[in-house]
């Protein structure tokens, strides 16, 4: 148990060192959010006056809805770093060491937690300079963080999966353009539900970003909801831990292909 | 007369088939000794990397045993990996990572710790030249460079074997040379067992105590270089031919030569075997074009590996691709 946990923690510090050698990268990612909060925030300012919208700014609404889909598109790439390090030979190199199997996909998971934590809270605070307020406070913060990581999980779980059993770059780039933008528009991140055309709002009733907005904005609120938060974050967990054990039977079956 | 010692490697009748049906390996068997160094030679796709895949735990046999120092490879799996340094074809090494943090993180997962492990990385950094590069990332070495991380990433924990999957392949003249005296000076340790595989004849030849030369996953001979050499009596002569000749009659023409054998032809080659291949050649190039088979070029040699392969695999080591058709019951 301890060889675990102490091999866990070094998987992990090698994965973070590398983000942190890359400062650049993590500036890269923040672009594309800070487009939505400011640009796209302000040209489009005065949705939030639609009678039955129910927001204070339009960007008050927009900052989970941006927080997440930045979450969805990073974690989308996590397959193409398990590539890498399959064509690279550095997974072999692992597998042959006595570092625990677990350990490896545990780093993974702490990796990728981190990274969206960091990333989520960037673009809270990039949220605050663009005017946005945050009635439901810290708690309402964290609770948005923890389920942009609980969507990043699912989708890193997913893009992983699909990285060990295909292997092939282009399966990643394409999962990344069919399921981003379409994920983000089938959901309330830009338009409050009640506005939504009826069969998107069926739709998005499936939707883990959907899941993570409900989840996020019911304790962002002054007022907050927490059985919807309680539900719909627990629809977010199950998944996401159901997409962990996807891509640890993955793994698996990478092994037998060696 | 190692019968007492334990053996650095077993392997029994190793099989091993990929999904849609390449057999990797046909009941592959080969023995390392302590201490020794022991080549698998073979050519592109002959199952090399696929036993070493499975001695070192990566891959799983479809029947077949293996023991590593005496651990079962398939059902102690844990303790082969802490007694086996794996250098592996691809480079393995985090290229985003320093030479430092590389071995640092290498030596963490084998439990090293504090003073010991600092005195392990700067002891590895320094035998294997990396002292100056030791802080830039992985991606900015020379492949000679990243070949010799590799080796030091198998060796920090002081294996008891250690697996070298062609160690020189894509190296330069110079850093193939660098790397055999490395090689060499490791195979000067008794403690220290060494699999090495490589496509290279003149490798095997210098570095490998004893060697196997594989081909379709199976063993096709064995034993130490100059003994499989001296197999073979006598000169081995080449003839190139200046058009592809009618095999059946040029076959019986040399093969009435005194003291010619094992004649073999791959194309308009045409290699055989000779007590003395000196007094041979002339009189085989006179019946030649006597019989209108002009001759290009002629080479007698003393036999090599190449002359080994040549016999076993029934095709030259170069162009492994294209088997012989006739000419393999020749031999003998
Ligand atoms: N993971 C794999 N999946 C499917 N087929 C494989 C796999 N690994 C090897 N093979 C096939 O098994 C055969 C033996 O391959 P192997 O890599 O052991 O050869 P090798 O002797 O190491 O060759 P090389 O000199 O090119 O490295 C080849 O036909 C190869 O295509
Ligand atoms: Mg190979």
């Amino acid at each position: 148990m301890s060889g675990l946990f102490v091999h866990t923690w070094w998987m992990s510090h090698r994965r973070l060192k590398a983000l942190l050698r890359n400062p650049g990268l993590v500036v890269m990612t923040l672009v594309q959010p800070a487009i939505w909060l400011f640009l796209f925030g302000g040209l489009f300012r005065k949705v939030a006056e639609l009678p039955g919208f129910g927001a204070a700014s339009y960007v008050d609404y927009l900052v989970p809805g941006v927080v997440v889909m930045s979450a969805v598109s990073s974690n989308m790439w996590s397959g193409m770093g398990v590539i890498d390090e399959i064509e690279r030979g550095t997974l072999n190199r692992f597998l042959v060491s006595p570092v625990s199997r677990s350990a490896i996909l545990n780093a993974g998971v702490i990796e990728q937690a981190v990274s969206t934590a960091v990333q989520s809270l960037i673009i809270i605070l990039l949220g605050r300079l663009a005017g946005a307020s945050y009635p439901g406070g810290v708690l309402g913060v964290v609770v948005l963080v923890v389920a942009s990581i609980l969507l990043g999980a699912i989708f890193s779980a997913l893009s992983s999966t699909m990285g060990l059993l295909v292997r092939q770059r282009d399966t990643i780039i394409g999962l990344s353009v069919f399921l981003l933008l379409p994920l983000t528009f089938l959901s309330s991140a830009f338009m409050a539900k009640s506005l939504m055309p009826s069969w998107i709002q069926n739709v998005a009733a499936f939707n883990p970003l959907n899941w993570s907005l409900d989840t996020a904005r019911g304790a962002l609120a002054a007022d907050p909801d927490w059985q919807a938060v309680a539900v719909h974050g627990g629809w977010l967990l199950g998944l996401a831990a159901l997409m962990i054990w996807l891509s640890t039977s993955s793994f698996r079956s990478y092994q037998k292909s060696i | 007369m190692q019968t007492t010692a334990m053996n650095a490697v077993e392997a029994d009748s190793l099989v091993k088939t990929y999904p849609g049906g390449v057999k990797a390996l046909d009941g592959l068997s080969i023995t390392v000794r302590p201490g020794e160094v022991f080549g698998l030679l073979g050519p592109n796709g002959a199952g090399k990397s696929t036993t070493i895949k499975i001695l070192t735990t990566l891959a799983r046999p479809d029947s077949g045993t293996a023991t590593i120092a005496g651990h079962a490879v398939l059902s102690r799996p844990d303790r082969v990996r802490r007694v086996i340094g794996v250098v592996s074809q691809r480079s393995g090494a985090d290229p985003m990572a320093s030479g430092r943090d590389n071995l640092v993180l290498q030596a963490r997962l084998y439990g090293m710790r504090g003073a010991e492990l600092a005195r392990r990385v700067a002891e590895l950094l320094d035998r294997f030249d990396l002292g100056d590069a030791a802080g830039r990332q992985v991606r900015t070495y020379s492949g000679g460079m990243q070949r010799r991380l590799d080796v030091a990433l198998g060796l920090v924990h002081r294996p008891r074997v250690l697996f070298l999957d062609e160690p020189t392949t894509g190296l330069d003249p110079e850093a193939r040379a660098a790397m055999w005296e490395e090689i060499a000076r490791l195979a000067g340790d008794d403690s220290l067992a060494i699999l090495l595989t490589t496509h290279y004849l003149d490798e095997a030849d210098r570095l490998a105590g004893r060697l196997a030369i594989v081909d379709g996953g199976r063993v096709v001979a064995e034993g130490t270089p100059e003994g499989l050499k001296a197999e073979l009596r006598g000169d081995a002569v080449h003839l190139e031919l200046r058009e592809a000749p009618d095999e059946q009659r040029v076959r019986s023409l040399i093969g009435a030569l005194p003291g010619v054998r094992e004649i073999v032809f791959d194309g308009r080659r045409l290699s055989a075997r000779a007590d003395d291949g000196a007094a041979a050649v002339p009189i085989a190039i006179a019946a030649l074009d006597q019989a209108g088979v002009p001759v290009a070029a002629v080479t007698v040699a003393r036999p090599s590996l190449d002359d080994v392969y040549l016999r076993h695999a029934g095709r030259r080591f170069a162009q492994t691709d294209e088997p012989v058709a006739a000419g393999v019951g020749g031999a003998r």
